[in-house]
């Protein structure tokens, strides 16, 4: 179901033309309220006047995390504190948190996409959405929220915990749209299986799932186990939160990006050089609609690609692949680039083995050399050495063969994985550069 | 015929084999007999115990992997050439053996061994066909 015909599927020239003029106003309004803006632009002989085309935009400076850091608070705030009726921020893993603003038009552009994203999975004013993303700073579980209120549907705004009674909850309320990440969607399955109740028996028919990458194989675990179609939603507090991009449910194949109101694009992240459609690379966003807090051209880390082909649903908009891995993740093993990620769908691919690992890289003399640990559940577990000793030998092959990297395996006990603010350590990297 | 065992993986490092012990006591469990088979970064603890659901469910809660496998009990004759008979009646009856040890008590003048096998139930047909005496979980789990 497409929420928005107009805009949604729009020809590209004139979605084209309203990025460019939208762009340019944006741009300009940064460079006369931003002090940080104007200043990065005047430092680079960027003149927001000189933006004549779209193709212009790569000569804007990027945006980093590190510049929001450098700005906390509200130093990137383009709009009067007086005009801002809402703040966001994202947890910091490491020190202060990213803050973001919105102004009442801002909530509103907000709820619209996420009326859309809900729209793209099948719901309507007729669902009941079960709203499991945690409400509070993080964007996750309010941007449902508005979205859902706006497409006028039922929400049920459950946040995280209490597993057990938001199973009751579900299955009393007849809940027919989950939202939440897709970890915990594999946990509810689990809880259920727990307390006696059949996913079959309730009237789930889909999902969508974001905030943490997952993989295609994960899909086909929750589709199975909830019996529901399971859809991707990308978004980031910085750019607006949930809401950014979604994927179809006519073809489950990519995300599309609200372009209308974000441009996106592909940059090498070594060299900063913008990369053709189709080409894997960081993914860079500009808000071309947002008042309080705009980004311009603001690095996400994220490592995808870009597909403009056209789609069954009948949108324009382009497509994101999901997102492979963070480009501070990224290792480079002997000229290899290695995410975890790929690591993690290597593992997921063997039978009974489960996703909980993590990298260590040394460097013996000039060699660097990749131990991949392992923990050894039940079902992947054995009671014969050669067992387990085939098992590492297969994880070792299937990585040289598919990320082109030889790696010692290493099978651990279960949590003996370094776990921080219940986030597994993924990478630990003990070269000395 | 079948004898449970259970199976625990372990790390190759320091206290982890003590941890067991100290779980499996801790819950009242008594250890009958006991095998640890080990590579250079990890083992496989082999276990005959007098409660196998009560140590299941103490190493699974002490985060350890746990695993559940049924094996065979067999009396071997306590003289010169006992597991030696044993061992020929297996080779010709084409059986492979994955792993076998002792018992730690005896069965009146018998020694027990713990065996298992690929194809169990094939084995102990062989074996009680041969007249080689197999005992049942229950006898294990109490003697
Ligand atoms: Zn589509």
């Amino acid at each position: 179901m497409i929420h928005d015909i107009e805009y949604e599927t729009m020809p590209r020239e004139a979605l084209e033309a309203i990025q460019l003029r939208r762009l340019q106003t944006t741009l300009q309004r940064v460079y006369a309220t931003v002090p940080f803006y104007r200043k990065r632009f005047d430092d680079a002989g960027f003149n927001p006047a000189d933006m004549k085309t779209l193709d212009d935009l790569r000569r804007v400076p990027f945006t980093t995390k590190q510049d929001l850091r450098d700005n906390y608070p509200f130093g990137l705030f383009a709009v009067p504190m007086d005009n801002v009726v809402r703040i966001h921020a994202s947890s910091g893993t490491t020190g202060k948190p990213t803050v973001v603003g919105y102004t009442a038009r801002d909530v509103t552009t907000w709820s619209e996409l996420m009326a859309r994203s809900l729209s793209a999975a099948g719901a309507t004013r007729g669902d009941i959405i079960h709203n499991a993303y945690g409400y509070g700073l993080f964007t996750g579980g309010l941007g449902v929220h508005y979205g859902a209120e706006r497409l006028g549907a039922s929400v049920i705004p459950i946040s995280g915990g209490n597993t057990k009674r938001q199973i009751m909850i579900m299955k009393d309320f007849g809940a027919t749209i989950l939202t939440c990440t897709p970890s915990y969607a594999l946990h509810l399955a689990e809880v259920a299986e727990e307390v006696g109740v059949d996913f079959k028996d309730l009237k789930f028919k889909a999902g969508i799932f974001g905030a943490e990458p997952w993989s295609e194989k994960m899909r086909q675990e929750i589709e199975k186990k909830l019996n529901l179609d399971a859809l991707d939603i990308y978004g980031l507090s910085e750019v607006i939160g949930p809401g950014v991009a979604v994927e179809c449910l006519e073809a489950k194949a990519g995300l599309h990006i609200f372009e209308d109101h974000f441009i996106p694009e592909i940059i090498d992240p070594e060299t900063g050089e913008v990369l053709p459609y189709g080409e894997t690379g960081e993914l860079v966003f500009t808000s071309i609609t947002k008042e309080a807090f705009p980004v311009i051209r603001y690095r996400t880390r994220d490592i995808t690609s870009l597909n403009p082909a056209p789609c069954i649903c009948g949108r324009t908009h382009v497509r994101m692949n999901r997102v492979s891995g963070r480009t501070d993740d990224m290792l480079i093993i002997r000229g290899v680039n290695v995410f975890p990620s790929q690591i993690e769908s290597v593992l997921m691919e063997i039978e009974g083995v489960e996703p909980h690992y993590q990298l260590v890289v040394d460097r013996e003399g000039t060699l660097d050399m990749l131990t991949v640990m392992v923990e050894v559940g039940e079902k992947a577990f054995t009671d014969e050495i050669k067992g387990l000793q085939h098992l590492e030998k297969l994880i070792a092959k299937n990585i040289k063969e598919y990320l082109g990297v030889s790696a010692k395996v290493k099978l651990v006990e279960p949590k003996s994985i370094a776990r921080s603010e219940g986030k597994a350590v993924r990478v630990i990297d003990n070269r000395k550069l | 015929m079948r004898v449970e065992q259970i199976s625990v993986f372990l790390e190759n490092k320091a206290g982890r084999l003590a941890e067991v012990t100290r779980i499996l006591s801790e819950a009242g469990v008594n250890i009958r007999a006991l095998s640890l088979a080990d590579t250079s970064d990890f083992g496989i603890l082999r276990l005959i115990v007098n409660d196998n659901e009560k140590a299941k469910q103490a190493l699974k809660e002490g985060g350890f992997t746990v695993g559940k496998t049924d094996v065979v009990a067999v009396e071997v004759q306590d003289r010169p050439g006992g597991l030696h008979r044993i061992l020929d009646i297996l080779r010709k009856a084409g059986i492979n053996v994955e792993y076998m040890y002792a018992f730690v008590q005896q069965s009146g003048d018998n020694a027990v061994i713990i065996f298992r096998f690929d194809n169990l139930d094939e084995a102990v047909r062989v074996l009680t066909e041969n007249g080689v005496t197999v005992i049942n979980g229950s006898k294990v789990y109490t003697m």
